[in-house]
């Protein structure tokens, strides 16, 4: 018999406590239903406050000829087709009424001289489009996000980790987890359940993401049953700190790009400009000399924008050949410099990389250049939806933001993360609750409670000695050197076998002290998430033999069109990943004549 | 930089516990957080903090650093070695300890919920215009990260524990943040000067000292809010004046002066 644990019920269950979660409890209180929203950290603290550069909108403040369409031929482009077209559209279409749904929640954008939002170029997008505050568009999200929530009187699990969803019949009815504070069980009961979990970057040695990022949304739903979909789309930003060691992979805001920052080799060259890195189908779209870039950068209409806002997958492969070619800096990686534009402008419209690099690494960006190299920053792959209602495969499980997959194909382009979470945060919300209000609560099952307290507390037990601690530090290193930016057959084989190994050698670990905020205890059952994850990632790059986006075969560099019309989808059979394809949902009529118009 | 220092970290829960040292490498740029993180995975995984972002971003490490309310994560290790190369690490002491390094910090969030959102007027014309100067002020009261260092070092929270009767520095912003958002129609001053107690801010500005994110919480935030509160209290003429015609206390703008006597309010 199972130790006494608290049980919650409320009409649906928000798991993750980001930007998506947050949009998502809202659309379940505005419909009327009971929530409860499930923080692994305290509220307020998610990824999501780490996103700098801005929230990709049509609003068409900048006095040029935006709409939805145009950033849905963007999005398209920039994920190179894989993206479900439907999906896409939705997201096109709302993202400028969930922009302007936040000013009425209180968020303080940054106004152009007409008192408009101010929109902002970036990598990818056809038009200024980024609305932002200066480079902390993250934080004004979540904490304008949060105090709307709070209005409106969610139930919040502050510190609570969920370990395992709970089903009845094939249905998803619940979840289990723990108490950080006081590492005691807990579990919820609910109509319908949201995973707003985040990706996870943290496999990766070098990482821009925060010690939440360890998969665990994906693979709750793996274990419930769910299919996930293109997990070898892992995102490598372009622009990572590089030194000091301490703060290595950190990010630096494309917005530094976006405001005119110029990459530069060791030598001198701006190299974006070599024309060997310029795709085919931006050919034509940009700068072809250092002098129109500098004209864009006061005459936007009439001149092209620089190269260095090229998408994310094509300037990070770029840096990535500078410095094998030996062209990188002093701690290996490229100079990226925005002094040009004045110290008054760059502490405006920069002051967060400006306070990082002084306060972390003791360079002034308004006198000095940075030194960047790609760092792991954001997962494309992950559980498949419905873009309607968010829907899983699984019945009453619902996941958004950048746990769920679909929107941003073979690569993301930056600023499409924070409307993701908005427009599919409430479409989680407002598809949970419909399910919600006509399912019914269903018995907790005992046995799958005593199963998952049982894999918790094993680390306690267990006669083995491995650190979870070191089997982290292995994992990252694995993945960082096979499954990173450029990938080959060998290279991903020997990354799964030790991840494998890893995986075998994780039954043995062994945490000291009780329950109560133990982080080792904590990372014990992390591990075993990062690790399935990491075994997902790696299987499915080895099965996609081509280069598309984030990912970059140097076995198969070519682009392969009959890959590129195929989805990657993962499902759990028993222990083993099985792996299949499914056709790319194809474009209607009226979304393909968009190209036609192009061309 | 010396190659191993030495960090005394508290350990304990509320019922007690002690300084423990704990010897670790150092490397080029390193923080107070990278140095917890090593001894977590080398010496003793049970010691309990918080951290998310290690950027300076979320507020989560908040700690006493020799003393010194600061972040972990923007604390470089050389800045707070002394001569024998020892730093000591202590939770923040305003809120109750839950372990080493972790304190309950849900007063905070309590206090949050008290404070009314933004109020719109319902005709104000959609997409709202408002000009960067008239938002800025607003924006720098935006930036807090809610590390809560500026409640760990107001004594009025600190030394006298009067929870019951202030908000502390953070909530000051907060309204200020609404206060001064150029559409919001809500009169917030009875709740400042009541339940909010901004009578007992003295203006020491030690928050406005530590604040990582540079806000001007005493200059900007509570000093300003202080004269509305006065100007709707405690000005005969307009007093007077109200009552000869009757108006409501007005929202802005704000009066002239320092308020003359600071009084706790109740």
């Amino acid at each position: 018999m199972m130790e006494q644990c608290e049980t919650f019920e409320h009409d649906v269950l928000v798991i993750g406590a980001g930007g998506a979660g947050l949009r998502a409890a809202i659309a379940v209180r505005d419909a009327g239903l009971s929530c409860g929203v499930v923080c692994k950290s305290l509220l307020g603290k998610a990824h999501t406050v780490m996103a700098e550069g801005g929230a990709a909108a049509a609003l068409g403040n900048m006095g040029e000829p935006d709409d939805w369409s145009v950033h849905f031929r963007d999005t398209m482009i920039g994920g190179q087709f894989l993206n479900n077209p439907r999906t896409v559209e939705i997201f096109a279409k709302e993202a400028p009424l969930r922009v302007l749904e936040l000013e009425e929640y209180g968020a303080v954008f940054d106004r152009t001289p007409e008192g408009l939002i101010a929109e902002r170029p970036f990598g990818g997008h056809t038009y200024r489009r980024l609305n932002h505050v200066g480079d902390r568009t993250g934080l004004e999200l979540i904490r304008t996000l949060q105090d709307k929530a709070v209005s409106l009187h969610p139930s919040f699990h502050m510190e609570v980790t969920v370990t395992r969803l709970l089903l009845d019949s094939g249905r998803v009815v619940g979840a289990f987890g723990y108490r950080r504070d006081t590492g005691t069980f807990v579990a919820f009961r609910a109509r319908a359940v949201v995973l707003a979990t985040g990706g996870w970057g943290r496999m990766y040695k070098y990482t821009s993401n925060s010690w939440e990022s360890t998969g665990d949304g994906a693979m709750l739903a793996w274990d419930a049953g769910a299919e996930l979909m293109d997990m070898e789309m892992v995102q490598f930003h372009p622009t990572g700190m590089v030194w000091p060691p301490g703060v290595r992979g950190l990010l630096v805001t494309e917005g530094v790009r976006g405001e005119g920052g110029i990459l530069r080799n060791s030598r001198g060259e701006r190299f974006m400009f070599n024309p060997e890195y310029m795709p085919e189908a931006y050919k034509g779209k940009f700068a072809e000399s250092e002098e129109e870039a500098a004209r864009w950068l006061e005459d936007k209409a009439n001149n092209r924008r620089p190269p260095e806002l090229l998408p994310r997958d094509v300037v990070a492969r770029a840096i990535y050949k500078e410095v094998l070619a030996g062209r990188g800096t002093e701690h290996g990686g490229v100079y990226l410099d925005v002094t040009h534009r004045g110290a008054d402008y760059i502490r405006r419209k920069l002051p967060s990389m400006y306070e990082q690099f002084h306060a972390l690494g003791d360079i002034d960006i308004t006198r000095q250049p940075m030194e960047v190299y790609p760092t792991i920053h954001y997962t494309m792959g992950g559980i498949w939806v419905d873009p309607e209602t968010c829907a899983t495969s699984v019945p009453g499980l619902f996941a958004a933001g950048e746990c769920a997959a679909g929107l941003h194909g073979a690569n993301r382009l930056g600023g499409n993360s924070l409307t993701d979470i908005l427009v599919f945060g409430k479409r989680a919300g407002e598809g949970s609750a419909a399910h919600a209000a006509r399912a019914e609560f269903a018995r907790l099952d005992e046995s799958q409670m005593e199963a998952e307290a049982a894999v918790l507390l094993d680390p306690f037990q267990n006669p083995g000695k491995e650190n979870p601690y070191t089997i982290t530090m292995e994992l990252q290193e694995a993945m960082q050197e096979g499954a990173m930016i450029a990938r080959t057959q060998e290279g991903l084989q020997q990354c799964l076998d030790r991840v494998l190994e890893l995986q075998k050698r994780s039954r043995n670990i062994r945490v000291d002290g009780g329950r109560a905020y133990n982080p080792g205890w904590h990372t014990a059952r992390d591990i075993k998430f990062m690790l399935k994850t990491s075994e997902i990632i790696v299987r499915c790059a080895l099965e996609r033999k081509e280069s598309r986006g984030a990912q970059w075969r140097l076995d198969y560099p070519d682009k392969n069109p009959e890959w590129g019309a195929k989805n990657i989808i993962a499902k759990a059979d028993g222990d083993a990943v099985r792996l299949t394809t499914r056709p790319v949902p194809e474009m209607g009529p009226e979304l393909r004549a968009l190209f036609e118009e192009v061309k | 930089m010396l190659e191993r220092i030495k960090l005394r970290v508290f350990r304990g829960t509320s019922e007690g516990g002690a300084d423990k040292a704990y010897e670790v490498r150092t490397f080029p740029g390193m923080v107070v957080l990278d140095a917890i993180h090593q001894i977590q995975a080398e010496q003793d995984s049970t010691l309990a903090c918080r951290w998310n972002c290690k950027a300076a971003k979320c507020g989560s490490c908040s700690a006493e650093i020799n003393g010194k309310p600061r972040l972990m994560c923007k604390s470089r290790v050389e800045d707070y070695c002394d001569e024998n190369g020892e730093i000591t690490v202590h939770p923040v002491k305003t809120f109750p300890l839950i372990r080493d390094l972790v304190t309950d910090v849900s007063w905070n969030y309590r206090k949050a919920e008290q404070i009314p959102p933004l109020t719109v007027a319902p005709d104000t014309p959609r997409p709202f215009r408002m000009q960067q100067v008239d938002v800025d002020r607003v924006q720098e009261f935006r930036k807090c990260i809610e590390c809560f260092l500026c409640q760990d070092v107001c004594h009025v929270l600190r030394d006298h524990n009067r929870k019951d009767g202030y908000f502390g520095p953070r909530f000051m912003v907060k309204i200020a943040a609404l206060e001064m958002h150029p559409l919001d129609v809500l009169n917030r001053r009875e709740q400042l000067r009541n339940e909010g107690g901004i009578g007992f801010c003295n203006i020491t500005k030690c928050c406005e000292e530590l604040c990582p994110e540079h806000i001007h919480i005493t200059d900007n935030a509570i000093i300003p809010l202080k004269e509305r509160v006065v100007d709707d209290y405690f000005d005969p003429l307009k007093a007077l004046i109200r009552r000869i015609r009757g108006l409501p206390r007005g929202k802005r703008p704000a009066g002239p002066g320092r308020p003359r006597s600071e009084s706790s309010p109740r």
